[in-house]
């Protein structure tokens, strides 16, 4: 499994990548569609609402299990990925290409507190025992 | 094929019997229907065929182990159905005067001594009528409670991340924000986080003992202490009561209410959508708050208490008082068993299961908990096989259909990865367990020797393997005539 080291980690498995325009993009790894299987169903959450870092923002939901996606940073939604609603199984074609949600960080700094690409990969080991 | 494409224009049930036609009587013109109902139209020869052959391709526990037990399908006695269908009791009206249905309120009043004494609580009102009322019921009370008391800082609800999902769901629904703590390697609640959660922020607790992980809590009564210490109140989910039967009352772990899903340990239907019924227990501090109607026995009568006799009371959850004929199945259940027999239940539920996970293990299989006892179920996990030959929990289930047993629960609970849920339940006897042993032996051997033929099963079913994934994308209920 690739791990892509310009884009940073959370222990909840989710990716998040820093744009250009200090916007910043966030989905699920790869790890976490092949534990959660063929998905079924995506929920994103609303443009314009403002999370905090951790909080449950959006749901995705396999054959096997539904499972919350939360806020990597503080910040306010600005876009969601509107074709996941119809076509879920994108997440398991590719998931660093499925992006859930966007994301107008409070303070782009909070990135620093994310996993970058060799501390996930150790969590990914540390999972495996 | 379903019935509808069985039926012919004009085809009736009486079709060899002459019949006249349904007497319209003096029902206003207007009111008729101009056209037919759209029902298939079928000869009653038909109607028994197409249920008959349906039935016999349907798996059950009248003919096969089901390894899901409690959980899901555990065999209700026939007795219970049949008493429960005596006419008299299918003749009661809900209505009719609290005089002529004594006999009736008496099984009720009996049913919520005889759970009271089980489950070791204060009060019972059998009202809910399914399990997720009873649990919206139950976090309902503890709400209230605390707003009696003008305890309005109390926002959360802590919950195991190994409990049923409903749990959490249950806590929303209630207002309350969720807050997950972990479990530990041997699959207790992890105390240090319990401990670290509690605080007077925190409104209750609510715990599956035995867990979703098939042990028991070992640090119950450390946790009740430790919740209550704080101000919150304890919930039980009765989810795997069928373990502790008649031994340890919930009551007794210090537990402020609880909900029993009476189709896992009570013998009433499940599986079919219902009708359900979870009856809630409440310790003293919620005794005020409890649903209404509950049967009292007074001067030598039954008779139901309403909002008058329970002021305090959340109210209630259906317009009479819950579903009549489910408890009537599970009074019986509870009249034949006895208390011996409730000691038997949780004994020889909890024998069948730690035989079976012995079995297995000798057999091959790893055990997620393997220093652990069982409760009523255990899990396998067959993370190592899926590495080793790319076969799955989901094949090794798929591939049990084909040797004649339903499958076990799979992939729950999420914290084990390709997990078997096994639960043999008490009725099941040694001669089944040797069997099912023998057959998750040769699913492992074909597993290594030929793993495309198990990642192909079921291939003796009516049906070979669904399309789950599409079936759930494109959900299709409605049958169209063509």
């Amino acid at each position: 499994m690739s791990i892509p080291n310009n884009l940073k980690y959370t222990k909840s498995h989710e990716w998040v990548r820093l744009e250009d325009d200090g916007i910043v993009t966030v989905g699920i790894t790869p790890h976490a569609q092949e534990l959660l299987g063929d998905m079924v169903f995506v929920e994103t959450p609303d443009i314009g609402r403002k999370l905090d870092q951790g909080e449950e923002c959006a749901v995705v939901e396999s054959v096997k299990a539904a499972a919350d996606v939360y806020a990597p940073i503080s910040g306010e939604v600005t876009a969601a990925n509107p074709d996941l609603e119809t076509a879920p199984e994108k997440i398991n074609q590719d998931a660093y290409a499925a992006w859930l949600f966007k994301l107008r960080p409070v303070n782009v700094a909070d990135l620093n507190n994310l996993l970058d690409a060799a501390g996930y990969q150790k969590l990914l080991e540390s999972e495996e025992d | 094929m379903l019935i509808f494409e069985h039926s012919r224009p004009g085809r009736r049930n009486y079709s060899q019997s002459p019949a006249t036609a349904a007497e319209t009587g003096n029902i206003p013109q207007n009111l008729l229907r101009k056209r037919p109902p759209l029902l298939p139209e079928v000869s009653e020869m038909d109607a028994v065929r197409h249920y008959t052959r349906l039935s016999q391709k349907n798996f059950s526990i009248d003919t096969q182990f089901y390894p899901l037990g409690s959980c899901t399908m555990k065999y209700n006695p026939r007795a219970c159905n049949s008493l429960a269908m005596l006419p008299p009791f299918l003749a009661r009206h809900p209505r009719a005067p609290e005089s002529t249905g004594q006999g009736f309120l008496a099984c009720m009043y009996e049913l919520q001594e005889i759970l009271k004494d089980v489950t070791g609580m204060a009060g019972v009102s059998l009202t809910p009528m399914a399990g997720a009322q009873g649990e919206l019921i139950g976090i309902a009370m503890i709400r209230a409670y605390h707003e009696s008391r003008g305890d309005a800082a109390r926002t959360e609800i802590i919950v195991p991340d190994a409990a049923h999902g409903t749990n959490p769901a249950t806590a929303v629904m209630c207002g309350y924000k969720v807050v997950e703590i972990s479990t530990d390697k041997e699959g207790d609640v992890d105390m240090e986080a319990l401990k670290a959660a509690v605080g007077p922020q925190t409104a209750g607790l609510m715990l599956t003992n035995p867990s979703t992980l098939g042990v028991f809590e070992k640090n119950v009564a450390e946790m009740s202490r430790v919740v209550h210490q704080a101000g919150g109140l304890l919930y039980y989910d009765g989810a795997n009561l069928n373990a502790i039967l008649g031994k340890v009352k919930p009551g007794d772990m210090g537990f402020d209410v609880i909900h029993i899903n009476l189709h896992k340990t009570f013998s009433t239907p499940h599986g079919g959508g219902g009708p359900g019924s979870a009856p809630v227990g409440v310790g003293k501090r919620l005794l005020p708050f409890m649903p209404v109607p509950v049967v009292a026995f007074e001067k030598g009568a039954y008779r139901w208490l309403a909002e008058k006799d329970i002021p305090q009371s959340i109210g209630r959850l259906s317009a009479h008082m819950g579903n009549a004929g489910v408890l009537l199945r599970a009074y019986v259940y509870v009249r034949l068993l006895g208390e011996e027999g409730m000691h038997r239940v949780a004994e020889f539920a909890t024998l069948n299961a730690n035989y079976l996970m012995a079995e297995l293990s000798k057999a091959g299989f790893e055990i997620a908990y393997p220093t652990r006892r069982a409760s009523h179920e255990f899990i396998v996990t067959l993370k190592d096989l899926k590495e080793k030959t790319g076969v799955t929990a989901m094949n090794v289930a798929k591939r049990l259909l084909d040797k004649g047993y339903h499958a076990p629960t799979t992939y729950f609970p999420l914290l084990v990865p390709e997990c078997l849920l096994i639960e043999p339940a008490e009725t099941e006897s040694k001669e089944t367990l040797d069997a099912f042993v023998a057959s998750m032996k040769e699913i492992l051997e074909e597993a290594h020797t030929q793993p495309e033929m198990v990642k192909g099963a079921p291939h003796t079913t009516p049906v070979r393997r669904l399309d789950d994934v599409k079936a759930a994308r494109e959900l299709d209920l409605v049958w169209k005539q063509t």
